[in-house]
């Protein structure tokens, strides 16, 4: 069980969830950020902070966003574009950094004009 | 560059209360940049407050964010926890003033906030704080007894901690099993007779205080039926507003709201749910029998005003749930009214209201016992960014030697344990926990906790501080 970080991220990236993330397990792509399902502990202190409530735990999702889960699972479990490995589990994100790649569900949304 | 500047260099911290609230301030203070040295004190020889002694043993996976809190401890050279020390008694204010550029006050809420109605010291009537202690293993409680003879049982409070020891009375023992809660314990719960455990709600379901994983874990206990009246859990229209403008407050509602829709599913144990119910007599010659609750009516803002219905609820036990609460700490200023150290975000104000230089407060003694793990984070780092702002308009920091304190609590004959000493010790839990097929099981006395920590391969980690 996991939250999961949806298409309401995309383009909007305010990263008020990473700053509360006990576990550092929010980790930015280019456009998105997304939930490391195996580091994750379920606290849920992400979701009330999200200025787009884009955060759901895994059994909330609504229809429409269901499929990120597994795409929040993917950015770490299968090579992203351009690279020859998967992520994996590094541990805490703030000492990885910005990864700056997104996976190919949210690299396919169109651009969005943020006031962010 | 760090975000201190020249004053901030090799200034020494310390940081008193090896909790979530420390220990993230330990992470903010080394993220800060290389200068920086930090003592981490606790009164137990373990580290990590309330995630070890607070967070309910059968949640495991909440407590796994000691994979986090621990990373503050990898940093050997700059970082040092030394535990079993007590505030105030083995070492106080001044010691730390004296030895320190800076101090943390992470010492969160020892203290518990009574019912304040008649009977509440019978036998049976308890602070959900002690039985908190006593299933987390904390010393404190290792010589108390908690006989569950009793099939019915009252929660008084509408939070997590309310909600935690609800559900433990109703898990079955093998449940219990699971978890790392001490061997005794264990033995406690496997002759338990509790059946029903009624969790007592002072306001409306809109007003509850649960976290939606508290709500999911009970809603996925496989031998517990939760019952709610449908009449309790209707919504003003003041309610339904805030309902719907926050989502999450809306889920967890629906979840409640919908168990008062749900037939008994006849399981052999219940968790009843009891809103707009206040205590107001607790019942009993010798021990507990039962407990008066009044009917309370929702007011537009979200209060509650009694109508003067009552009804008895017939319990053997009675757990007093309505808040932890911050004690003062010795030499230190404390304010009585909201109980938490006085403070502008996060810097100590001393009783005329002014800064106190170089002592800063973070976690539940600085904002009340409130909040989840995460929350300290956030209110750590603020606390830290004052603190480093602090040092940085300083002129320069004294020099200071290490050693002193160290030196200081072994004039007193402090008995003093080490990082090391903790890792042993852990060590130790988790491998009984291995030959028992349990994640862990924990040592209940200080006594025992302190002798496995300097147990065979420790060359007396107390001689070789520095």
């Amino acid at each position: 069980m996991t939250y999961v970080i949806t298409e309401a991220c995309v383009d909007c990236i305010h990263r008020d969830c990473v700053k509360e993330c006990p576990v550092d397990c929010i980790y930015e792509g280019a456009r998105a950020l997304y939930i490391q399902p195996d580091e994750c502990i379920n606290c849920g202190a992400c979701v009330p902070v999200c200025p787009e409530e884009a955060i759901f735990f895994e059994e909330d999702l609504p229809e429409s966003s269901k499929r990120h889960l597994q795409d929040n699972a993917d950015f770490f479990s299968q090579a992203l574009p351009g690279r020859s490995e998967p992520l994996g589990s590094p541990g805490a994100a703030t000492p990885l950094g910005r990864v700056g790649v997104d996976t190919p569900l949210v690299a396919s949304y169109p651009q969005r004009e943020t006031s962010s | 560059m760090s975000e201190a500047g020249a004053g901030a260099g090799g200034a020494r911290v310390a940081v008193i209360g090896a909790g979530p609230a420390g220990l993230y301030a330990v992470q903010a203070l080394l993220a800060s940049g290389p200068a920086i040295h930090v003592d981490v004190f606790d009164r137990l020889p373990t580290p990590y407050g309330l995630v070890r002694y607070g967070v309910a043993p059968d949640n495991q996976k909440i407590k796994s964010v000691t994979r986090v809190l621990r990373t503050a401890f990898d940093d050997d050279g700059r970082v040092r926890f030394i535990g079993n020390v007590r505030f105030g008694v083995d070492i106080r204010r001044a010691d730390l003033l004296e030895n320190y550029d800076a101090i943390v006050y992470a010492t969160g809420a020892q203290g518990e906030r009574r019912l304040g109605i008649a009977g509440e010291d019978l036998p049976g009537s308890h602070g959900a704080k002690d039985f908190v202690d006593w299933y987390s293993g904390h010393p404190d409680a290792a010589q108390r007894e908690f006989p569950l003879d009793a099939a019915s049982v009252a929660v008084v409070g509408a939070g997590n901690v309310a909600l935690d020891v609800a559900r433990m009375l109703v898990r079955a023992p093998e449940e219990i099993a699971a978890t790392d809660v001490p061997d005794r314990v264990l033995e406690a719960f496997r002759k338990s007779n509790v059946t029903d455990a009624y969790l007592i709600a002072r306001r409306g379901v809109a007003q509850a205080k649960f976290t939606a994983e508290e709500l999911r874990t009970i809603n996925g206990l496989p031998g517990v039926d939760i019952i709610v009246r449908p009449e309790e859990v209707s919504l003003t229209e003041e309610d339904e507003r805030m309902v719907a403008s926050n989502r999450q407050l809306g889920a967890n509602v629906a979840m409640m709201r919908d168990w008062s829709q749900r037939p008994s599913r006849g399981k052999p144990r219940r968790i009843h749910v009891r809103f707009l119910r206040s205590p107001v007599r607790i019942l009993g010659e010798r021990r507990v029998e039962g407990v008066v609750l009044e009917r309370n009516e929702p007011l537009a803002d979200g209060r509650v005003r009694g109508t003067g219905e009552f009804e008895t609820l017939e319990v053997g036990m009675v757990f007093r749930s309505v808040g932890y609460k911050a004690l003062p700490l010795a030499d230190l200023p404390f304010d009585e009214t909201r109980s938490v150290i006085p403070h502008r975000h996060g810097r100590v104000l001393d009783e005329k209201g002014r800064l106190a230089e170089g002592e800063y407060v973070t976690g539940w003694a600085k904002r009340g016992p409130s909040g989840i793990i995460g929350t300290n984070k956030s209110d750590s780092a603020e606390t830290v960014s004052n603190l480093l702002a602090d040092l940085a308009a300083r002129s320069s920091c004294k020099p200071r030697d290490p050693r002193r304190i160290i030196d200081c609590l072994r004039d007193r004959g402090v008995d003093y344990t080490e990082w090391a000493n903790w890792l042993r010790l852990d060590g130790h839990e988790l491998e009984l926990g291995r030959t028992q097929g349990r994640p862990r099981v924990k040592i209940p006395t200080l006594r025992s906790m302190l002798e496995v920590a300097r147990s065979s391969g420790d060359r007396g980690a107390t001689g070789h501080m520095n």
